[in-house]
């Protein structure tokens, strides 16, 4: 018997469920899938080359003369190896994946078509202005539908990401207060923020302190107000925060803030409850990001690339980072460094080399233009009713810790009270695995034990709906009762648990050659 | 509309189950003066699919594209090929549509892809070990200059001449809000690297040494005596790579001694994309580990014993560690990681040496003919698929003067320095393996008549 290339030996005839391996290691459609280092070889490659002639170099005497040890592939077996791996993933194409937090909606396919037209794909950053005009005016149009959107004055296109835009909104409050000789210091987080928060925060110089939330799960306003004072530079607000629930008092929280100086940032992360229903600047916000990749359904790509554009105040417009696109008659300009003048000396300079996430601004584009202001709107409703549905469809079965604080919004939050013995949330996530669900996000908000939070989103049928309720009612109950079985989930997937204390004790983080063929450098 | 599934009778009975008679009762947490009653009348209706793909194709045409034109831009992003076969995995719904790995026992593809990436990052930079992307080539070099303070415990960054301004100045940007130091300057139209005037400053105070390799001008210059000098003084090397072919033909930055070398992939397997989205390599020695920013996918068993990937040493990171973490970052350039590890795996080492070799001789080509242009003098003795002329005129009316004839032809130095007159006569040509002899032709026949 020898080792199978994915590095596991089918010993026993049979697993602990008494099912029959094969010798392979694959299950039909289920296939294993080796390391390209294993499969592949330094002298295949799935590229031709035009005939040229080599010539003596340039190189400064600095050739490459190790073998550098990348493995290549012809075209079929690189084909065959993604399409193999990408098998083994979930995705929104496949079915619900109700991760709360992370608004994981369909992804149209004509956004994917508008970014690869020519004229957005195939241009180069530095090109003269005069060649990528429509390149600018899809980057203001974008800001234009985000500020009407946000009811804000202006907005930062270039974060690169939800916590890069956080990081943007802090410097630009750091420098409106340090414009006006105000050096502060602390930062106000509630306790049930992302994490990002709490780091941005960190990351931009300040000292971060928690502001508890109160019995409903929201902002403890008189904490806060209890708290304030002249050495608070920013409060980051959640709205609608990570218990799934509206701030009523953002408005108050907002004046409080702006009463001893203070600026609010607010983290936009789940903005798709409100799209087109509430504008955060007529609630007092001075700074949101906008996760395009949430509410504007640019793809999470396994993880990324993202795009956070910020919209802020006219306290903080001047403090804007460069670079950035303006309109000037019929043409648009690009404002860096050279071009910033007295209107926009106050910039707090340069986040990024380029201008930001042009592939998703397109994205974003299309999806904008193809729902209206209309269909955002009902986007935010749907998405909300949706939310609600899967609220009181389990609040029988699940501890739902705020289900009497009223309607949730985009997000319903439930705990792991009354699990029998032994069992947590995590033993019911990767049960629902089973089911054929990706699981909703897992002990976070950090304010509720063994939190389990479910976003549904708006692309989601309510025969989806139905399923998926169908199936964390069954789950539950068996939660309930100590089935001890749902510790061994998930059975079905292409893996079982797998060690996470193991992968951090002893981390592997490249593919090192078997000896003694030691090809890495 | 057609990407919202609910029927009116699904949102009655759906409503009915709720117990609310409307969905605006859904809403009652918000005060009614900031609920908005209907749509907002700034913005249009919905559109269908044909009336988005004409409006956005309208000013998709309005621009430019690189494949339209003798093409000859560079510094920090460069046209390559891609082959067909990348852009058809990326789109993958598995793969798009898929999210960050935090349930791996189903998401085991995207996280074998980045232990792939990785390994690839690690071997292409000569390094032990490399992160599953940041967002950026710019944004990586800052982690790495903060990743420097924590290592030496030491604030003073020294910023080669060499580096891509744009990367300088995020640097400088973000400087200003933490503790750290940067010495920077401008470089200088010749032949010769500031390698030694950076050996000459690096003292006992200094954090870190950032290097860019192959520089802004393209000239390549020895990371050995560098890396030796910055660690002589307890100090660390920074190695910035913004051209990541290069590597299949000249000495890795990790072989010379650099501790920490990152740099931008959009070299290998994602488009131009007018800047962005782009990936940031991040790779550095095995004993930095837990000091590095952003996601780590690692090697492990699971329940049966069988190999599988998972995210790993997470307690470095945001939500974990939130304000202790090691950055603020919340996740990698995954689809981006994904098309270069395509792109790679489709090159292999064999493939990567013969583009960087056919880079190299299209850019001697194009080096040799546009020297000979009367008054236009070559600035570099060494360069890989990117060097800098002299022009006898100031270069950046040159380069809009060329796009007006449809030539894009290179990135002028006053773009990139407004205000260093010493540069205005610099222009920087790339030249890749899309460059045909007809668009070397074209820029010569450009270039000479401008520079009369």
């Amino acid at each position: 018997m020898t080792v199978n290339p994915s590095g596991w030996r089918p010993s026993t005839p049979a697993n602990e469920q008494g099912e029959a391996q094969t010798v392979t290691g694959n299950r039909a459609l289920m296939l294993e899938e080796p390391l390209l280092f294993e499969i592949g070889s330094a002298e295949q490659t799935g590229v031709d080359f035009p005939e040229f002639k080599p010539n003596a170099g340039r190189l400064g005497g600095l050739n490459r003369n190790r073998e550098i040890g990348l493995a290549g592939l012809s075209e079929p077996e690189a084909v065959r190896h993604y399409t193999r791996l990408s098998r083994q993933n979930y995705a929104i194409d496949l079915g619900l994946f109700p991760l709360g937090s992370c608004t994981m909606k369909h992804n149209p396919r004509l956004n994917e078509k508008v970014a690869r037209m020519p004229g957005f794909a195939d241009i180069h950053p530095l090109q003269p202005t005069d060649t990528v005009q429509g390149a600018f005016e899809v980057i203001d149009l974008v800001g234009r539908w985000l500020t009407t959107l946000t009811g804000m004055p202006a907005v930062a296109m270039s974060p690169k990401a939800g916590a890069h835009g956080e990081l943007c909104g802090l410097l630009c409050i750091r420098a409106a207060l340090e414009a006006r000789g105000d050096k502060r210091e602390v930062v106000l987080v509630p306790e049930s923020a992302h994490g990002t928060n709490p780091a941005t925060a960190a990351f931009a110089g300040y000292r971060v302190e928690n502001i508890p939330a109160n019995k409903a799960g929201r902002v403890d306003l008189e904490a806060l107000k209890a708290r304030l004072g002249p050495d608070v530079a920013a409060v980051m607000i959640t709205n609608p925060n990570t218990c799934g629930l509206f701030e009523p008092d953002m408005k108050a929280i907002s004046d409080a803030v702006h009463a001893v100086g203070a600026l609010v940032y607010c983290d936009g992360a789940n903005f798709n409850a409100i799209v087109g229903k509430v504008r955060p600047g007529d609630l007092g916000v001075d700074a949101m990001h906008i996760n395009l990749h949430k509410t504007f359904s640019t793809p999470h790509g396994g993880g990324g690339p993202g795009a956070g554009p910020v919209v802020l105040s006219a306290a903080l417009a001047p403090f804007a980072p460069l670079p950035f696109v303006e309109k000037q008659g019929d043409r648009f300009v690009l404002v860096e460094e050279e071009t910033a003048g007295e209107h926009h000396s106050k910039s707090f300079g340069r986040m990024v080399a380029f201008h930001g996430q042009m592939g998703m601004f397109t994205r974003a584009a299309s999806y904008m233009l193809s729902h209206g202001s209309d269909g955002l709107r009902r986007v935010a409703e749907d998405a909300v009713l949706n939310a609600n549905y899967i609220l009181r469809s389990l609040e029988d079965v699940l501890d739902a810790p705020f289900g009497k604080s009223g309607p949730c919004m985009h997000e319903a939050l439930f705990s792991d009270r009354g699990f029998g013995e032994g069992l947590s949330t995590i033993d019911v996530a990767k049960a629902l695995i089973d089911e054929g669900f990706h699981p909703m996000t897992m002990y976070f908000p950090l304010v509720v034990h063994g939190a389990m939070l479910v976003e549904p989103t708006e692309t989601e049928s309510k025969a989806s709906l139905d399923q998926f309720i169908f199936a964390l009612r069954s789950i539950a109950g068996r939660a309930k009762s100590g089935d001890p079985a749902l510790k061994a989930a998930p059975v079905y997937a292409p893996r079982r648990r797998l060690d996470e204390t193991l992968a951090a004790r002893k981390p592997v983080l490249v593919y090192k050659d078997p000896e003694p063929a030691q090809a890495a450098e | 509309m057609r990407y919202l599934p609910l029927s009116d009778a699904d949102r009655s009975a759906m409503l009915q189950t709720i117990g609310a008679a409307t969905v605006d009762d859904l809403f009652k947490d918000v005060p009614a003066n900031a609920l908005l009653s209907e749509p907002i009348a700034e913005l249009p209706p919905h559109a269908s699919e044909l009336s988005v793909e004409r409006q956005l194709g309208a000013l998709a045409r309005k621009n430019l594209a690189a494949g339209e034109a003798p093409f000859f831009l560079g510094c920090g992003a460069y046209k390559h090929h891609i082959p067909a076969s990348v852009d058809h995995i990326i789109q993958r719904g598995e793969f798009l549509t898929a999210y960050t790995p935090y349930q791996p026992e189903i998401a085991q593809g995207t996280l074998q892809v980045l232990f792939e990436f990785q390994t690839q990052v690690a071997r292409l930079f000569g390094c032990e070990v490399a992160n599953a992307s940041m967002y950026d080539g710019s944004t990586a070099m800052w982690e790495a200059i903060v990743m420097g303070h924590r290592i030496t415990r030491r604030n003073k960054t020294i910023i080669s001449s060499g580096v891509h301004p744009h990367y300088v100045s995020v640097a400088t940007t973000m400087a200003k809000f933490t503790e750290d130091r940067l010495e920077t300057s401008q470089p200088e139209l010749r032949a010769e690297t500031d390698a030694e005037k950076l050996i000459a400053t690096i003292d006992g105070e200094t954090s870190a040494v950032v290097v860019q390799y192959p520089d802004i001008l393209g000239r390549i210059t020895d990371l050995t005596p560098i890396a030796e000098a910055a660690h002589a003084n307890g100090a660390i090397l920074i190695a910035v790579v913004t051209e990541p072919v290069a590597l299949g033909l000249i000495k890795s930055p990790g072989e010379m001694g650099a501790d920490i070398v990152v740099g931008e992939g959009q070299s290998i397997g994602v488009g131009l994309q007018f800047g962005g989205p782009y990936v940031g390599l991040f790779a550095t020695r095995e004993k930095f580990v837990r000091q590095m920013p952003g996601r780590l996918a690692g090697e492990t068993v699971d329940a049966e014993g069988k190999r599988g990937f998972v995210l790993t040493l997470s307690t470095r990171e945001q939500h974990i560690r939130r304000e202790k973490a090691t950055s603020n970052i919340c996740t990698n350039s995954g689809l981006c990681a994904l098309a270069f590890s395509v792109h790679m795996s489709l090159l292999g080492g064999k493939g990567l040496r013969q583009l960087a070799q056919l880079n190299h001789a299209r850019a001697c080509e194009a080096a040799d003919r546009l020297s000979a242009i009367p008054g236009v003098k070559l600035i570099n003795d060494s360069f890989f698929n990117e060097f800098t002329i002299e022009l006898p005129v100031e270069a950046r009316p040159v380069v809009r003067d060329l796009a007006e004839k449809g030539i894009l032809g290179g990135v002028s130095l006053g773009r990139l320095y407004p205000d260093a007159k010493a540069l205005q006569k610099g222009l920087v040509i790339a030249v890749t393996e899309t460059v045909t002899d007809e668009d070397i032709a074209a820029l010569e026949a450009g270039l000479k008549e401008m520079c009369q």
